[in-house]
C-alpha cells in the first residue's frame, strides 16, 4: 500500500462511524438501481422460462395472473375451481396431454400440489431417492421442501388444516414420503406432490371410515333406507391411509366434478396448440391461456414501474452525492491544520489531494463492495423475492 | 559559505498587512554548531525558522540551508530538499491524531518516494522512541499521549530522517524540568551523531548554556 493510501485508510478507520454511514449511504445509491434493474431482470428470466415451459393452462374464468401463478408457481389466491372432467375433455381432443393440478393445501409452509405422473415426465423432474407415489396417501417431496421440512423416503408429513375451528372443515391427513425429487431449479423444489386424489381426500371429498354394511357394525348407525346409510359421530373416519384402511376409501358424487385448480395442457405441436386455444375461444365457462404471453403482459408492467423507480432512485442517488461532497469538502476545512503541517513537512504537491483523493476512492471502493454483494445475493434471490411480492 | 548549514544575507520578509517585518543582515550557523534563538513573543523567531527550512521565502536577500540557496528554488524543490534534509519540531507538535506515535514518526516517509520506508528506518524510528522513554506507546494512538509524550513523538519525528540541519521551535515548551533535559539530550545528542546543525528557539533562557551560541532575534537586523 502506498504511503498516501496507508494515511487515508488509517484516518478512515479512526473515523469508523462516518466512514460506515458514507460507505452505506454510497452502496445504497449504487445498489438501488443496479440491484432492482438485476432482480426485475433475473426474475423476468425465471419467470419466462417457467411460462415458456408450460404451454397451454386451462382454468375457470376469472384473473389470468392468478391462475398462471397459482399453476406454475403454486402461489397467489386460489383460482375459482375447475372440474377434473376437464382433463378428460382436452384428453379426447387429443391436441394434447391434459396434466391436473389441484393446489389448495400446504404441509409445513409448503403448497402440496395434486396431480398425476405426467406431471413429472413433462416437468423432467427426477426422483434422487426413494420413488414416485403409487397409491392414495403418498407423497413425493421436492428437494428444497424435504431439506426445509427434514424429511427422508418413509417419513411421513401430515397436511396443515385450513382453518383449526371449523369442525366440519378439511381434517390432517398423515401422507407417507415415497421420494425425494432431485433439484430442478424451481418452484418444484419446494413442493409436495401428492396423485391427484389424495388431494381430494385432504379435501375430504375422498374418504375413508369404518364399515357400516358389516356386522356388528348397527352401534354408529342411526338409519338404513334404500342403500343410504345415516351414522352418528362416533364413526372413526381415516386421517391416514394404510393397506388395511386403503380399500375403505371412496368417491362421492361424480368424480368428473372434483375440483382442480387448473389443467395444463403439453401440445405436440405449435398446430395442435393453436387448435386447442381455438376450442376455448368465446368459451364463457373457462379460459385457455398462454403463460408466457400472460407473464410478459405482467413483466412489461413491472418493467414500466421500474423505470420509474430508477428515475426517482437517480435523485436520490444526486443528493446524497452531494451530501458525501459535501461532507469531504467539510472534513478537509476542518483538517485544514492537518494539510498545513503536512506542507511544512515537506509533503510534495498535491500530497492531500491525493490524501483526499485516496479516502474517496476507498470509501467509494468499499461501497461499490458492499453494493456489490447486495447485488449479488439479490441475483441469487431474485425469483423468489419476486413471485412472493407478485403473490402477495 | 559551503561550509555553513544556515546562511541568511540582507534578508527580508513581511507578511502581507505590513505588520511586522522581520529583517536579518547576516546570519551564520556552521555545520553541526548548535545555537539557540531567543526573543519575546512576535519578534519573528518562529518565522526565521520558517525561512530557514524554505516554508516561508524572503521578499529580499537570501537564505542558503546545507549550502543550498533555498530562496531561490521553487516551491516543489524547497518541499523536495525539506523533507529529506531539515528535521522540524513545531511549537504545537502538529501530530496526525488519528496515527499512532510509531505512525506519526516515520510520516515523513509515508509523504515522499524520495525517502524509502524499509527495516533501517523502522528500525531508526523505534530506536528514537525507545530513546525518548516512548519504546512501549509505539502503537498508540497521538490523541491518546499526554502533552510531553506527544512533544517526544515530535521530536522523534524531525529527528528520523536524520536531517542536516534540525530545527526546534520551542521543543521544550510544555515539558517538566526532567523531560526538558531529556529531550534537549536528544536534540543535542541526535545534532551530534549526524553533524547536524541545531538551531532551537526557546524562552527558557536556562537552557542556554547548553548551546554553543545564543543571540537575540531582534538583534540580526543589523
Amino acid at each position: 500500500m502506498s504511503g498516501v493510501a496507508y494515511l487515508a485508510a488509517r484516518y478512515l478507520a479512526r473515523h469508523k462511524l462516518v466512514s460506515g454511514v458514507l460507505v452505506a449511504a454510497l452502496a445504497l445509491v449504487v445498489f438501488l438501481p443496479a440491484g432492482l434493474r438485476v432482480l426485475v431482470r433475473h426474475s423476468a428470466e425465471a419467470l419466462r422460462a417457467r411460462a415458456i415451459a408450460t404451454p397451454l393452462v386451462v382454468g375457470a374464468p376469472g384473473s389470468p395472473v392468478d391462475l398462471v401463478l397459482a399453476s406454475l408457481y403454486f402461489e397467489s389466491g386460489a383460482p375459482q375451481p375447475v372440474p377434473f372432467s376437464e382433463v378428460q375433455h382436452i384428453d379426447e381432443t387429443g391436441l394434447a396431454e391434459a396434466v391436473p393440478l389441484h393446489v389448495r393445501f400446504r404441509t409445513g409452509g409448503k403448497a402440496i400440489v395434486g396431480t398425476t405422473l405426467a406431471y413429472f415426465r413433462q416437468r423432467e423432474l427426477r426422483v434422487a431417492s426413494g420413488r414416485l407415489p403409487a397409491v392414495l396417501g403418498e407423497c413425493v417431496v421436492g428437494a428444497s421442501a424435504a431439506r426445509d421440512l427434514g424429511v427422508r423416503p418413509g417419513d411421513t408429513l401430515v397436511s396443515s388444516p385450513e382453518t383449526v375451528f371449523d369442525l366440519a372443515g378439511v381434517y390432517p391427513l398423515r401422507m407417507r414420503v415415497t421420494g425425494i425429487l432431485a433439484p430442478a431449479g424451481g418452484p418444484d423444489d419446494a413442493a409436495v406432490f401428492v396423485d391427484v386424489k389424495t388431494a381430494w381426500i385432504i379435501q375430504g371429498l375422498v374418504h375413508g371410515h369404518s364399515d357400516l354394511a358389516g356386522p356388528g357394525s348397527d352401534a354408529g348407525v342411526l338409519a338404513r333406507e334404500e342403500g343410504r346409510i345415516t351414522a352418528n359421530a362416533s364413526v372413526v373416519e381415516y386421517n391416514e391411509i394404510t393397506p388395511e384402511n386403503l380399500d375403505s376409501f371412496h368417491f362421492h358424487g361424480d368424480p368428473g366434478a372434483y375440483p382442480l385448480t387448473a389443467v395444463l395442457a403439453f401440445p405436440p405441436e405449435a398446430r395442435s396448440r393453436a387448435l386447442l386455444m381455438g376450442r376455448y375461444e368465446g368459451s364463457e365457462a373457462r379460459q385457455i391461456l398462454r403463460p408466457g404471453g400472460v407473464i410478459d403482459e405482467l413483466l412489461a408492467t413491472v418493467f414500466a414501474v421500474e423505470k420509474s423507480v430508477v428515475a426517482a432512485i437517480g435523485l436520490v442517488a444526486v443528493a446524497t452525492l452531494a451530501v458525501g461532497a459535501l461532507v469531504f469538502v467539510l472534513s478537509a476545512r476542518l483538517r485544514r491544520r492537518e494539510f498545513a503541517t503536512l506542507v511544512k513537512i515537506g509533503a510534495p504537491r498535491g500530497t492531500v489531494a491525493a490524501l483526499l483523493g485516496a479516502e474517496i476512492a476507498l470509501v467509494t471502493g468499499a461501497a461499490l463492495l458492499v453494493a456489490g454483494g447486495l447485488v449479488f445475493v439479490a441475483a441469487r434471490f431474485a425469483p423468489l423475492l419476486l413471485r412472493s411480492a407478485l403473490a402477495s | 559559505m559551503a561550509d555553513r548549514a544556515i546562511h541568511f544575507d540582507n534578508v527580508r520578509f513581511g507578511y502581507g498587512d505590513g505588520d511586522f517585518m522581520l529583517r536579518i543582515a547576516k546570519l551564520e550557523l556552521g555545520r553541526g554548531e548548535r545555537a539557540a534563538v531567543i526573543g519575546p513573543s512576535g519578534s519573528g523567531k518562529t518565522t526565521l525558522l520558517h525561512l530557514a527550512a524554505g516554508i516561508a521565502v524572503p521578499e529580499e536577500g537570501a537564505v542558503r540551508t546545507c549550502g543550498v540557496e533555498i530562496s531561490g528554488l521553487d516551491d516543489a524543490a524547497r518541499r523536495r530538499f525539506r523533507i529529506r534534509r531539515v528535521g522540524l519540531v513545531f511549537q504545537e507538535f502538529e501530530l496526525l491524531d488519528h496515527l499512532s506515535a510509531l505512525d506519526n514518526v516515520l510520516l515523513p516517509y509515508r509523504l515522499t518516494r524520495a525517502l524509502r520506508l524499509d527495516d533501517a528506518a523502522r528500525a531508526r524510528a523505534e530506536s528514537l522512541l525507545q530513546r525518548t522513554g516512548l519504546g512501549g506507546k509505539g502503537s498508540r494512538r497521538a490523541d491518546r499521549l499526554s502533552q510531553g509524550e506527544r512533544q517526544r513523538v515530535a521530536v522523534c519525528r524531525a529527528l528520523v530522517v536524520e536531517p542536516e540541519v534540525l530545527l526546534a521551535d520551542e521543543p521544550t515548551g510544555n515539558l517538566d524540568t526532567d523531560n526538558k533535559g531529556r529531550i534537549l539530550d536528544l536534540l543535542l545528542g541526535c545534532a551530534d551523531e549526524a553533524g547536524a546543525a541545531l538551531l532551537v528557539v526557546t524562552h527558557d533562557r536556562d537552557l542556554l548554556p547548553r548551546f554553543e551560541r545564543s543571540f537575540d532575534v531582534r538583534e540580526l537586523s543589523g
